[in-house]
């Protein structure tokens, strides 16, 4: 156990030494003045702007604002999503009556919609709301309905013999069944999530970590713009890493989350 | 075993295993007053489109009695099987379930796949075998029962992906099992295995046969399987019983005696029309 724990963790950091390379490496190049300050700011700078921010409290705030608004709409998106792909997934019905209207939707770029959005709800916090939640609803949707349409056949025959009601029918087979398509869904509609808040944010807020960038662009704070690029990257990772936390805890019966 | 004895579904499973516009026969004159009848087929037809797959089947299978249904590819051996399992409606005829001294008379059907829930443990795959009539403890007891038969108890907490082929076939065949079934209907359940977990897979069915009495009606196309498992071995061609045999070997059997041969030799004859 010790072993694989240590392993466990070796191959983690494996993951972080390449950006670390790539800090210092930017670093140097700052100092030595291949990279002029106009273009980026050091890391030594960002991490001042960092500490300078955080002290503030501006930055807490920022961050806090944008993640709330990242999670409600990936809330609303996502079990709206969740709940059509269930029901076209189990009724032909359903699916009859929706699946070509959400397909049609959903080859409409959102962020198309945002010059519509702003109109409709200004720059207040609908805004954001709405198009974070229609980004993520699709991948949701169409990962949930096709991990229901996947289930395999033999498996719910072999249910139906077994006497399952329609219930167990659907906790026991078709649920973890599909399961691991609906975790690709969660993971891609993640990345989405953060995409349109930032997008929406630099485009129309008047707070948040997109809002901060902008703001920093107009007083030419190269270190804050780049700070806001990496707790976005950060944020992503970390929304990235609890879904793959929540994919092994769930699917520990599959081969692949299986200790080799 | 009078935990299980009950099942609710009972009288609708009966009428859902007769063909439409067919009057169920009432319990059929035994042909032998020792042994009754575990179920009975009286011209059974099954039509697919305008395709003829099963063609007058007349099969009366005594009850305890081990049969082996063999057949070229699509020769409708797998159809007479679902007709059995009530998992498909005979177009014509009737199958009849006489009603007899066991009450409870359900059946089970063992597919050529495992079809083991992948999500759940052993243990709990093989629980479902006791929907609708076992569970919590009872269920984990019997199931933990009829896995030591079959040489699993240890495996109960695993996931179905750490176990070989042969060993899923045998979580299979406790699922089977486990609830005690009347009739067991086994459709090629040892095709994909490789020889020899299939012979040791066919001496493991043989004595749980033999210890639990129940109907075995198993479909292969390996006539020596056939010869070293069944009482009875019937051939089915284009629809029809092309031969009934009977094979009165003293059990257990041994895999190339000279009298498994001849019966062998006996049914490939007639398989490819030699006879």
């Amino acid at each position: 156990m010790v072993m694989t724990a240590t392993s466990t963790i070796a191959r983690n950091l494996a993951g972080w030494l390449l950006p670390a390379a790539l800090i210092l490496a930017w670093e140097a190049a700052s100092r030595t003045g291949l990279i002029s300050d106009g273009v980026m700011a050091p890391p030594s700078a960002v991490l001042a702007a960092f500490l300078r921010l955080f002290a503030s409290g501006e930055l807490v705030e920022n961050i806090g604002i944008s993640t709330l608004r990242a999670l409600t709409g990936f809330a609303i998106g996502g079990s709206i999503g969740f709940a059509f792909g269930l029901a076209n997934g189990l009724s032909r019905l359903s699916r009859d009556l929706t699946d070509t209207t959400l397909q049609m939707v959903r080859n409409i770029p959102h962020l198309a919609l945002i010059p519509l959005v702003i109109l409709w709800f200004g720059i207040d916090e609908e805004a954001k709301l709405f198009l974070v939640a229609l980004g993520v609803f699709f991948p949701i949707y169409v990962n949930t309905l096709l991990g229901i349409q996947g289930v395999d056949p033999q498996l719910l025959e072999m249910g139906r013999i077994y006497g399952m009601s329609k219930r167990q029918l659907f906790f026991r087979v078709i649920l973890p069944g599909a399961l691991p398509a609906i975790f690709v869904g969660l993971r891609y509609a993640l990345g989405i999530m953060w995409l349109t808040l930032i997008v929406a944010e630099t485009i129309a807020a008047s707070s948040g970590l997109g809002y901060m960038a902008m703001q920093a662009r107009e007083f030419l704070l190269i270190d804050v713009v780049i700070l806001s690029i990496l707790i976005y990257a950060l944020l992503g990772k970390l929304a990235d890493s609890f879904a793959r936390l929540l994919e092994r805890l769930t699917l520990q019966w599959h081969p692949a989350f299986q200790p080799a | 075993m009078s935990v299980i004895a009950l099942h609710p579904n009972r009288e609708q499973e009966r009428n859902r295993i007769d063909a439409p516009g067919t009057e169920r026969a009432a319990p059929l004159p035994q042909a032998s007053p020792a042994v009754p009848l575990a179920f009975s087929l009286s011209g059974i037809g099954k039509r697919f489109g305008d395709k003829t797959v099963l063609d007058g089947i007349d099969l009366d299978v005594p009850e305890g009695q081990f049969v082996a249904v063999i057949g070229k590819s699509g020769c409708g051996k797998s159809t007479l099987l679902r007709i059995l399992a009530g998992l498909d409606k005979p177009t014509s005829g009737t199958f009849t379930i006489p009603a007899g001294s066991t009450p409870d008379r359900r059946s089970r059907i063992m597919f050529q796949e495992p079809r083991l829930l992948p999500w759940e443990r052993i243990g709990r795959n093989v629980e479902v075998g006791l929907t609708g009539i076992a569970k919590g403890e009872v269920a984990r007891d019997l199931s933990l029962k009829i896995l030591d038969e079959v040489g699993l108890a240890d495996r109960a907490e695993e996931w179905p992906s750490v176990l070989s082929g042969g060993q899923k076939q045998r979580v299979a065949l406790a699922r089977a099992l486990v609830a005690h079934p009347f009739v067991l209907a086994l459709d090629e359940p040892l095709g994909a295995l490789d020889a020899l977990t299939r012979i040791e897979m066919q001496q493991l069915l043989e004595r749980i046969w033999q210890q639990q009495n129940f109907t075995a009606v198993l479909v292969t196309h390996d006539v020596a399987e056939a010869v070293a498992l069944a009482d009875r071995v019937v051939v089915i061609d284009e629809g029809r019983i092309a031969l009934d045999l009977p094979i009165p070997l003293a059990r257990p059997r041994r895999h190339g005696s000279p009298d498994t041969a001849r019966l062998e030799g006996q049914i490939l004859d007639r398989l490819f029309g030699r006879g």
